[in-house]
């Protein structure tokens, strides 16, 4: 081969260029606000959270999980024994051979992410992405050919003038693509940002299986400083992590097939709002998107910058606010990005500084401010549904082994069914408990999705100080919501009321009386039934499940929906978006009660009031509705029948 | 006085139209409102209907240059910055004693701003709530009143074009010459959404005055408003339609008559004498 100068001086160059992009890039991702991460532990733990909690998130799909690990994988080694070779000139037989193995592998993946891209799904993008598995043949075999010789399998300074030409034209392409695109904003720009993110993610807790969101408490002192801003108004009022994180997306579109708005032809898809956030923090328009629009809407028309307000012109408020909040997309996410958080992030600065929350959010916002519940209701007649109910008051009892959260479903007449059914389980365990009537309020949750932080914190306060007061040693509610809020979200006010304090899905509970054997209860012997997975009770906590096991104690076999566990189809109750309801082609309802229909289920057992509201509003013919708690009301085998004195005798036990 | 009535015109309102918008300058009067359920304070729904017609009327554009929202009380009450949080710069206080009449002050203050129109709600939710300080500043001023209003339409050559709110979404447009009062009616279009940032960081622009204690008021015991007994309806309607009717229709009321075609002297002599039957006039 000639011009045996030429490569090294080739590798040297697009090695500085990607080092000078990548400080380019990094000086874009630190125009955000700072975060507390610690640097050095998040680069210790990358490897580790690459290996195993992205990767367990790719394996869910294998033909991607092993093209992936054979194109990734062949890569990184092929990169550092290029530098060892070919740039530094080391003269060895064995690192050659690794090399022109590592490059077959890395060959033989690009096959592979060629061989997808011939006939692709509509949810992955197109564009420069198309373009890839190219460059990764050509990156491949151009060094493949040139390591050769090195190997000593060709002599040296074999190949005429043509064939170095060639090479050399294939190692620019794919070190083009490779090495320079990784930083300056091609396609291989997730491997860069996508393993910086995973070391400083915003949600380090995450990675060990930990429950939170993202929504940190909003520091409302902002609200009275100069120039503060309160929520997210621009890409720089992101977190520089945040930033990082939007830019580590691979437009996979894994997000878009889930997402129940994109679905029902709502104006959001999760991807194309990733890149818009991408549009932002560089600047420029979303001409050169090549992927799924957001429904209804044009492609092309998105302009932004780092200091430009991101709802004017870059996203419609209308697509932030057709979100649910399921986080369907954070769980599918191989990139572990945080869609949802970025999203309530920018509904707080329409809120809290433009006070432009739609259709029904003000006058529920205001409610919440001026009763402590969303519709408005006098606060006296929180207690008013179980005026026969005889329960035990927190203000008179003080203390009680289980502290019974009612939630606001005890303004609702449908609700007040699931939780007369929850007592009367309660009762018939005689469990210790008790509520706190009217000293209740709304749990924030609503507020918070809805971008009013300042109204979340003040109900989570007032709530955490009534909270202190009493003694207890669980909450139980049948709220997903109220319990998210209460378990993973107040323990952000330094309060100690729930220091030590199991909080408790009411599903979780009523298994535990089960297994215990305190409720007895008869073989459920109706028809076919399956289950809905609430967001905020599966995806947002983990609770799969229990409920599944309560239904198997009543002898149930689950007819499973296709979409189930942590891939359920949220209800379209989340997030505020039934008072936002941002119109759409379909009702998220309605697909979901198909996907339960279509198991041919005649009963979908429920264990989320809003669920059920949801679920009972489409319309009829379909499958019951019902809270699980009803469920097992239904088939409780009544002790005043069996055996008049099992009250007290589970007491005395007890 | 039949110089300062409302004339009544055409129904069909305009396009909304202000020729002297930059000069204009509204005061929206708001007080502190009390939540029908909670009974917490809050931002009154009437006056905050008056703040946002005194919004559209001096363009939201310029952030309400000229547009002063007034208050006559205790300028550390929290509700008030929920008036600001419709995107006011400022909230102007006259700060008086809790048992100050607060007539004097304000009618005071209006003369001296110097403001063209003067939006009240008809009533306010706590305190006396009598719906009388529109009238008696109208009384102190001299300057015409229109009860109850839904819009106003247009202000031209120093006559604004206002829609007043009849029973069961009638309207009624008036033409009445600037200065003048106007209390809002619930019919007027809703106030937008107090948002927490622009409440916070609002001005409060606090002006100490004094007033004579109201002695009146002074003696008078508080107490929660019970509803009166009403009498059953008995609905007697068969069909669908004749119970929509019974529910929603409002008796128009027996006696009064229209005079569209008489002469203004006669128009007045018929008010006069209905005043006077009334026992208003003596």
């Amino acid at each position: 081969m000639s011009f045996e100068w030429l490569h090294p001086l080739l590798i040297a160059t697009a090695l500085v260029l990607a080092v000078i992009g990548a400080v380019r890039r990094v000086n874009l991702w630190r125009a955000g606000k700072p975060d507390r991460i610690n640097l050095i532990a998040g680069l210790m733990a990358m490897p580790g959270r690459y290996l195993h909690d992205l990767h367990d998130i790719v394996e869910r799909d294998k033909y991607m999980s092993k093209t992936h690990a054979a194109t990734g994988g062949g890569f990184v080694l092929s990169a550092l024994l290029i530098i060892l070779v070919h740039l530094l000139g080391i003269d060895n037989q064995i690192l050659a051979w690794a090399l022109l193995a590592a490059l077959a592998l890395m060959f033989v993946g690009a096959l592979f992410v060629f061989k997808r891209r011939l006939n692709p799904p509509s949810r992955i993008s197109k564009g420069p992405w198309m373009r890839l598995p190219k460059s990764l043949l050509a990156f491949a075999g151009a060094f493949f050919v040139l390591t050769l010789p090195a190997a000593g399998v060709l002599p040296e300074g074999s190949g005429g003038v043509l064939l170095t030409v060639i090479l050399t034209v294939l190692i620019i392409w794919g070190m083009g693509e490779l090495f320079f695109g990784m930083t300056w904003g091609g396609p291989m720009k997730h491997a860069f940002a996508g393993a910086l993110h995973l070391a400083f993610h915003r949600r380090q807790e995450r990675f060990g299986g930990g429950r939170s969101t993202g929504l940190k408490p909003v520091d409302l002192s902002l609200a009275k400083e100069i120039g503060g801003v309160l929520g997210v108004a621009k890409p720089t009022d992101f977190k520089w992590n945040q930033l990082l994180g939007f830019d580590a997306c691979v437009q996979c579109g894994k997000c878009e097939a889930m997402c129940p708005a994109f679905a029902a032809g709502q104006p959001l898809n999760p991807k194309k709002l990733i890149q818009d956030m991408v549009v932002g923090l560089a600047g420029g328009t979303d001409a050169n998107y090549a992927g799924s629009p957001y429904p209804g809407k044009e492609v092309g028309n998105a302009k932004g910058g780092p200091d430009h307000i991101i709802t004017d012109g870059l996203i419609d408020p209308e697509t932030l606010w057709s979100c649910t909040t399921c986080r369907a997309c954070v769980e599918e996410c191989p990139m572990m990005i945080e869609h949802v958080d970025a999203i309530v992030d920018m509904r707080r600065y329409l809120t809290m500084e433009r006070g432009k929350t739609p259709n029904k959010g003000a006058e529920v916002l205001d409610n919440i401010i001026a009763t402590d519940n969303p519709n408005g209701y006098a606060p006296a007649s929180r207690t008013n549904w179980a005026a026969d109910q005889n329960l035990p008051l927190m203000r008179d009892v003080k203390q009680a082994e289980v502290l019974f959260w009612v939630s606001d479903g005890a303004f609702d007449m449908r609700s007040q069914r699931i939780l007369r059914a929850f007592v009367k389980l309660l009762k018939a365990a005689s469990v210790d408990f008790a509520v706190l009537g009217d000293e209740e309020l709304d749990s924030g949750d609503v507020a918070r999705r809805l971008g009013d932080d300042a109204t979340f914190q003040s109900l989570a306060k007032r709530n955490l100080e009534v909270l202190s007061q009493y003694k207890f040693s669980k909450i139980v509610t049948t709220d997903p919501h109220a319990y998210h809020c209460l378990r993973n979200e107040y323990s952000d006010f330094g309060s100690d009321a729930l220091d030590g304090v199991e909080v408790l899905h009411h599903t979780t509970f009523l298994n535990q009386l089960v297994q215990l054997g305190r409720l007895k209860l008869n073989n459920f012997s109706g028809a076919k039934v399956t289950y809905h997975d609430p967001c905020y009770l599966g995806r947002y906590n983990g609770e799969y499940e229990a409920p599944r096991e309560l239904l198997r104690s009543m002898g149930i076999e689950i007819a499973e929906m296709e979409r189930s566990g942590f891939r359920s189809r949220c209800c379209g109750g989340g997030g505020g978006a039934p008072i936002t309801d941002i119109p759409g082609e379909r009702r998220i309802a309605d697909m979901r009660m198909e996907d339960a229909s279509s198991t041919g289920a005649e009963l979908v057992a429920v264990g989320c009031q809003q669920c059920t509201a949801m679920l009972e509003g489409v319309v009829e013919p379909r499958p019951e509705v019902k809270d699980i708690a009803e469920i097992l009301m239904d088939q409780l085998v009544d002790p005043s029948v069996e055996n008049p004195r099992q009250d007290r005798l589970a007491e005395e036990v007890h | 006085m039949p110089s300062n009535l409302p004339e009544v015109i055409g129904m069909q309102p305009n396009q909304f139209n202000v020729d002297v918008a930059n000069k204009l300058k509204v005061v929206s009067l708001v007080s502190v409102g009390k939540h029908p359920q909670s009974g917490r304070m809050r931002r009154a729904d009437q006056d905050s209907r008056a703040v946002e017609l005194g919004l559209k009327l001096t363009g939201d554009n310029h952030s309400g240059e000229s547009l002063t929202v007034l208050h006559a009380g205790d300028p550390s009450e929290p509700s008030l910055r929920s008036y600001a949080g419709m995107g006011l710069k400022s909230v102007r206080v006259l700060q008086l004693d809790p048992a100050a009449d607060a007539i004097l002050p304000l009618g005071q203050h209006l003369q001296q701003c110097g403001a063209d129109i003067v939006l009240t709600g008809v009533r306010a939710e706590s305190g006396e709530s009598s719906g009388m300080v529109p009238y008696q500043l109208a009384e102190k001023l001299g300057w015409p009143i229109v009860p109850r209003v839904a819009d106003i339409v247009s202000v031209k050559g120093g006559v604004a074009e206002v829609l007043q709110a009849l029973p069961r979404g009638q309207r009624r447009s008036v033409m009445v010459r600037l200065p003048f009062i106007a209390s809002v009616d619930s019919a007027a279009p809703e106030a937008r959404q107090s948002a927490f940032g622009p409440a916070s960081r609002a001005l409060m622009d606090i002006e100490v005055v004094s007033a004579s204690v109201d002695d009146v008021r002074q003696a008078w015991e508080e107490a929660a408003a019970r509803k009166r007994p009403k009498r059953l309806k008995v609905v007697k309607a068969k069909t669908a339609a004749e119970r929509f009717k019974a529910a929603t229709a409002k008796s128009q009321g027996d006696g009064g008559k229209v005079m569209k075609n008489e002469s203004a002297a006669e128009q007045a002599q018929a008010i006069f004498d209905l005043l006077k039957e009334e026992g208003v006039l003596r």
